[in-house]
């Protein structure tokens, strides 16, 4: 008989976070070196790994386009990631939605017209789903285009949002979004532009609009972490290419990526 | 700006998540669950000032534990008490009691746990948190035990969920120990933080750790109070009840839940609530989902320690076994008098009812054999899967008290009688009873084993002296779990804070109440309701237009502009669902200062309304329909009866008298076309109670209601109305639009009083349709006899489904349709004053004409159906409350006149069911059911519907249907009123 109870009376939420508290996040680079670019990237326990091919010559001729590349993005839930144990398809509706925001988040961002006639795969596997699915995807899609060395407008860091009578909560988990009018919020925290905003419900303009804001501020402090960890990264390779010699830690600048 | 951060998980936790498990649905797939937690070290500990928890942030709730904790004799350094979900769930009216003072440590673990097992007991404790300063002296807080590091604890392997909790609770008591000690180092002694659990293995297991515990018991007796906080505690647990275990069973075990489970999902038991006879306590009825006609359950055995309104499991009887219902009449006042509270297996006691047990049987197969009709599927209750325990009122039957207990203050064990007349008594242990005989008392139920006769349960508290107005009042109000607290403060402060100097602001161009709002206030409106109505919340008009055509407008109060979504006001009325209206006081939905004021549309004042505005033509066909937020200013408020005057006076030719007519021409047309669709016009008994002045509440006798002409001209603009509106929403919100319905009823339903009017009248009833339905109504007449007619449509009423509120997309569209009302869609849109559906309908529809944005909350088709399941059981618990007080008020009221002529009152009635010994009868005239048994010997012939009783000059034939005269005589204190048939 208990019903789920997004928030508590101590200002609580089901994990034990308050409202604006973002789980747990982790990404990690090059998780695929066989790919052109990967990573993987955890928020709570939602896990998905991106692996990026290409530039690379367009296999289907009729749909390459001869003043920029293509942009494919194929999805894979694992039969196990979600509640709901069964086989995602790649007819399934719901893949397939994803799919398509993923793709229209990117293809504006990703400067296609360096790549004429070629194509960027973009494969996203699903390894474990507790809600924020498309935040997760972004996210991940994002890092494993940064590790291609494919250049973007920007980096585009996402994070869902949801509304419980008044309150807004970020970052929400899979009982939360099953129970909330919620939405998904795709920043490029540089120029503040927003370039996704997947809604699952219809919601008041003006809780929309603080939902929203908050999701934004969400989403620069999450590029901040993802910051950090291709620094990391940076830092590594820098390292392997000097031989292991100790760098000048302050010569990389914040913002070159 | 806010700050927003990530939040860490625990390193122990980081590979594994905090909890994966597989559940199986009620569809068979299996899911797989996962849920993380984090974990934290700003979860307060709810003292006051506490040094350590100094700033915590914004928790929801501010620190209410007093420093010391609250005074006991054995901990000089004062305690805290911090009970284990048993103590709280078993002993919830401890702790809401008034005298109660400690101060109160809530774990989540226990918060969590109780909510499990019983939400309304949870309500009941969050309650309790909310009005700590008010009830609990000493404070409660809620402990988020398990989201602090230092209390959370993991499930360990081979450990069940109970011990696991169990655990946590004393992982938490350790730490508020230590904690609390801390924060008093320098200063004075810490208080105690004592664990409260009646679980002998738990209080050894604190012991080890030195954790302070004791039984409920124990530490009410060393509390200064003792007896009286000693009467409120439930019966004792079987763990400490010695005795128990040499009883002898009466009572069959339960099967475990896993077998109950299989034989209903394998379809070889059936689930559904009981429902008990209400002419007899040892029967009753399960509706079960998967059988057309209910299941009976006959005798104490098989019932098994049902409940009225517990969910059971029930096991069939082979077909040959299947039983009729009872046709006797059983009062457990009489059968049972003999039986003595204090022998508890009861196996002497209750002779009678053994032996009217035998019989019942012998004459239950000769009944199903003789009539078929009345057989039904008959079957034993196996196992329970919840029960709907409540506080029950009831009264301490004297006939139990032994003769030297009527004065001793020494425990002792007496029967408390539910007022509900097809409740088991209880056994309960008292220490007051002598001050507690002739009082209406609250009593909970604690337990039934299956060694006992009779459920155990514990006192609540007293009302009050029976029969008095006030205990009286209140008992019904508690009976049908009306909320009637006043309103708080939070509630109150979500007013205009103009209060009742409150008005329409002036018109002007940036004017936010008048933005996209009709002036309307020039349009001749007027309102017609019953005398003396404080909460006007309809207003009609109507003109004739150039073309021919008229113009026709509801206008309906703005309540929605007054009540926000989601603010204190929005959700007490939301709870509330309803106002209920007793026969001398209204239970309000809303405050007051809205209800019978800025929202109700008075003569001469300008209101904010909401209006719905036809073209009609003289036929009345709609041409079309607008709807609008107004400003109206109500050009008269009119009584049904001043309205019918006004119409009948043709030399009226005023603009107002015109507009009644007007009305009045096209509610006739509008009603005709209605029943030629097949509308039923349904009766309920419609008694009003004539008090001796507007001031005092002394009935001083019963009339029938009147019916005029212009009852219905309202009525079938509101229906007009309410099906316009339920069309725009559901067309605007086809997921959520809220929407009324009433489904036909099954054919099963009407065999019997088919077969009565067949066999006893030659009447025959035709339900192939409502309108089929309402034409064979409309010849079942008897001439002379008015009441027979009206008599036969409220049995045909008692055939019907209720109507319900419902979410459009959670039905079929074929499904939406009103059967008494022979309406494809319908809702309530005309009174949002007292019914909380109406202002749900308001919100929707001024969404659907885009003068607000939808509500978040409306969106959501889950939130709906929740509000929804809420405000249909309201309405029906506030049609009980009101038709109780109206019983009360008929009974006062004949006993007024009785006393005035010396004589009991006599009444005509007509015999609506025939019982092995006696009948049952309706007072057309009152409005009133009650119950005529004869002590001598009748000859009852179930296939006649008919007994035979010898009287002085020969044998008379009492049949159903049959008129009588009965002498109407008023039982104190109890429900049914009983008469004796005079011829
Ligand atoms: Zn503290």
């Amino acid at each position: 008989m208990s019903r789920f109870e997004p928030l508590n009376a101590g200002n609580l939420r089901s994990d034990g976070r308050r409202p604006l508290e973002l789980r747990s996040f982790s990404a990690e680079l090059t998780t695929h070196p066989s790919a052109d670019g990967s990573a993987s990237v955890s928020h709570g326990l939602t896990q998905v790994t991106a692996c990026v091919y290409g530039p690379r010559e367009a296999k289907n001729r009729a749909q390459t386009m001869h003043d920029r590349a293509l942009v494919n993005i194929e999805v894979e839930v694992a039969p196990w990631a979600g509640e709901v144990r069964r086989q995602r398809t790649k007819g399934d509706r719901r893949t397939a939605e994803f799919a398509a925001s993923v793709k229209a988040t990117f293809e504006p961002v990703i400067q296609t017209t360096l790549y004429p006639r070629s194509e960027i795969d973009i494969h996203i596997h699903v390894l474990q789903l507790d809600g924020g699915l498309l935040q997760a995807g972004i996210n991940a899609t994002t890092l494993a285009l940064v590790d291609a060395g494919i250049p973007m407008l920007d980096y585009v860091s996402s994070l869902s949002a949801g509304l419980y009578h008044t309150t807004a909560m970020l970052d929400l988990t899979n009982l939360e979004e099953s129970d909330l009018p919620s939405v998904t919020v795709a920043v490029l925290p540089r120029s503040g532009k927003v370039t996704l905003v997947s809604m699952e419900t219809r919601l008041h303009v003006d809780r929309f609009e603080e939902m929203f804001k908050l999701a934004m501020e969400g989403g620069k402090v999450l590029r901040g972490e993802m910051d950090k960890v291709v620094r990391e990264r940076t830092k590594v390779l820098a390292r392997q290419m000097e031989g292991g010699a100790a760098q000048d830690e302050d010569r990389m600048e914040t913002d070159d990526l | 700006m806010v700050e927003i951060t990530i939040r860490k998980r625990q390193r122990e936790e980081e590979i594994q998540p905090q909890k994966k498990f597989f559940r199986k649905t009620r569809k068979g797939r299996v899911i797989k669950v996962l849920r993380e937690r984090y974990l934290r070290d700003d979860i307060g500990c709810g003292v006051r000032l506490c040094p350590i928890c100094a700033s915590p942030p914004f928790t929801g709730q501010s620190p209410s534990l007093p420093v010391q904790g609250t005074p006991h004799p054995s901990f000089p350094a004062g305690h805290h008490l911090l009970p284990d979900t048993n103590a709280l769930l078993h002993q919830i009216d401890l702790f809401e009691h008034p005298s109660f003072q400690s101060s109160l440590i809530l774990l989540q673990t226990v918060m969590d746990e109780v909510r499990h097992r019983s939400l309304p007991l949870y309500n009941r404790v969050r309650n309790l948190v909310r009005n700590a300063d008010e009830w609990v002296k000493g404070g409660a807080w809620v402990f988020w035990n398990e989201f602090r590091e230092e209390t959370a604890v993991g499930r360990k392997e081979g450990e069940s969920a109970n011990d696991m909790n169990d655990r946590a609770i004393r992982t938490a008591a350790a730490w508020y120990a230590s904690h609390i000690g801390l924060a008093h180092a320098a200063s004075s002694p810490a208080p105690t933080v004592l664990l409260l659990t009646d679980d002998t293995a738990s209080r050894q297991l604190a012991s080890a750790l030195s954790i302070p515990a004791l039984s409920v018991r124990a530490y009410v007796a060393g509390l200064p109070n003792a007896n009286e906080l000693g009467d409120v505690l439930a019966a004792p647990g079987r763990v400490e009840d010695k005795e128990a275990t040499e009883r002898r069973a009466i009572y069959d075990e339960y099967l475990p839940a896993g077998t109950l489970d299989a034989g209903v999902a394998g379809g070889k038991l059936y689930e559904g609530r009981f429902n008990p006879n209400q002419y007899n306590y040892l029967e009753g009825f399960i509706n079960s989902a998967a059988l057309v006609r209910p299941i009976l359950v006959i005798g104490r055995r098989d019932l098994n320690r049902a409940v009225a309104g517990d969910l059971v499991v029930v096991e069939l009887y082979p077909e040959s076994e299947w039983k009729a219902p009872g046709d006797e009449v059983v009062d457990q006042d009489l059968t049972l008098a003999a039986d003595d509270a204090d022998d508890s297996d009861g196996e002497e006691g209750g002779e009678a009812e053994h032996r009217l047990a035998a019989q019942e049987e012998r004459d239950a197969r000769d009944v199903g054999k003789r009539n078929p009709l009345e057989k039904h599927p008959t079957g034993r209750v196996v196992g329970i899967r919840k029960r709907n325990w409540r506080a029950y009122i009831c009264h301490l039957d004297p006939s139990t008290l032994s003769s030297s207990a009527t004065t001793s203050q020494s425990q002792q064990v007496v029967f408390a009688t539910p007022v509900s007349p097809n409740l088991p008594r209880i056994r309960l242990r008292t220490r007051q009873a002598p001050q507690l005989v002739h009082q209406k008392i609250v009593v909970s139920i604690d337990k039934w084993d299956v060694d006992s006769r009779y459920p155990e349960g514990h006192f609540v508290r007293a009302l009050g002296q029976v029969g008095s107005k006030e205990a009286e009042q209140e008992s019904l109000l508690l009976e049908w779990e009306v909320p009637y607290r006043a309103f708080g403060r939070a509630i109150l402060d979500c007013l205009p804070k103009e209060g009742d100097a409150w008005v329409v602001p002036p018109k002007t161009e940036d004017s936010i109440v008048w933005r996209d709002r009709e002036d309307l206030r020039e349009m001749i409106i007027c309102s017609i309701d019953p005398p003396g109505c404080q909460d006007i919340d309809d207003a009609l008009h109507a003109r004739r237009l150039p073309n021919g055509n008229i113009e026709a407008g509801v206008h309906i109060a703005d309540v929605s502009h007054f009540v926000l979504p989601d603010n204190a006001m929005d959700t007490e009325a939301a709870a509330r669902g309803t106002t209920v209206y007793l026969v001398d006081k209204r239970i309000d939905m809303l405050p007051s200062l809205l209800g019978t004021n800025l929202c109700s549309l008075r003569a001469h004042v300008e209101r904010l309304a909401f209006s719905v505005i036809w073209e009609l033509t003289p036929e009345a066909k709609i041409i079309n329909v607008r709807f609008t937020k107004s400003v109206i200013a109500s050009k008269a408020a009119f009584t049904y009866k001043e309205a019918q005057t006004r119409k009948d006076n043709l030399a009226l030719t005023d603009p107002v008298s015109e507009s009644i007519r007007l009305l009045n021409a096209l509610a006739k047309k509008l009603r005709a076309a209605r029943m030629a669709a097949g509308a039923l016009n349904l009766a309920s008994p419609e008694v009003r109670i004539q008090m001796e002045s507007p001031e005092s509440s002394d009935p001083v006798d019963v009339e029938q209601k009147e019916q005029l002409e212009t009852n219905s001209l309202v009525e079938e603009f509101m229906l007009l109305a309410n099906i316009s509106v339920a069309a725009k929403i559901q067309e605007t919100f086809p997921q959520t639009a809220v929407l009324r319905r009433h489904q036909p009823p099954p054919a099963s339903n009407f065999e019997l009083l088919e077969d009565v009017l067949l066999k006893r009248k030659g009447m025959k009833l035709d339900i192939s349709s409502s309108g089929a339905l309402a034409n064979s109504l409309d010849t079942c007449v008897i001439a002379d006899e008015p009441d027979f007619n009206i008599l036969v449509r409220i049995m045909a009423t008692r055939c019907m489904r209720p109507a319900e509120y419902f979410c459009a997309g959670s039905v079929s569209r074929e499904t939406f349709g009103h059967y008494g009302l022979a309406s494809p869609i319908y809702t309530h849109f005309t009174s949002p004053i007292r019914r909380f559906a109406d202002v749900l309908v308001h919100r929707q529809l001024a969404a659907a004409i885009n003068y607000t944005p939808l509500h978040a909350s409306l969106h959501s088709r889950q939130h709906m159906e929740r509000i929804l399941n809420g405000v249909n059981r309201r309405h029906r618990m506030a049609q009980n409350a009101s038709r109780a007080s109206l019983e009360f008020f008929v009974a006062v009221a004949l006993k007024g006149r009785a006393e005035r002529e010396g004589a009991p009152a006599r009444e005509k009635a007509f015999i609506i069911r025939a019982f092995r010994n006696g009948v049952a009868v309706f007072v057309s005239k009152l409005g009133l059911e009650g119950l005529v048994t004869f002590k001598r010997e009748i000859n009852f012939d179930p296939e006649l519907y008919s007994v035979k009783v010898p009287s002085a000059t020969g044998e008379v034939t009492l049949s159903v249907f049959d008129e009588v005269d009965v002498e109407i005589s008023i039982e104190k204190d109890v429900n049914t009123q009983r008469g004796r048939v005079i011829e």
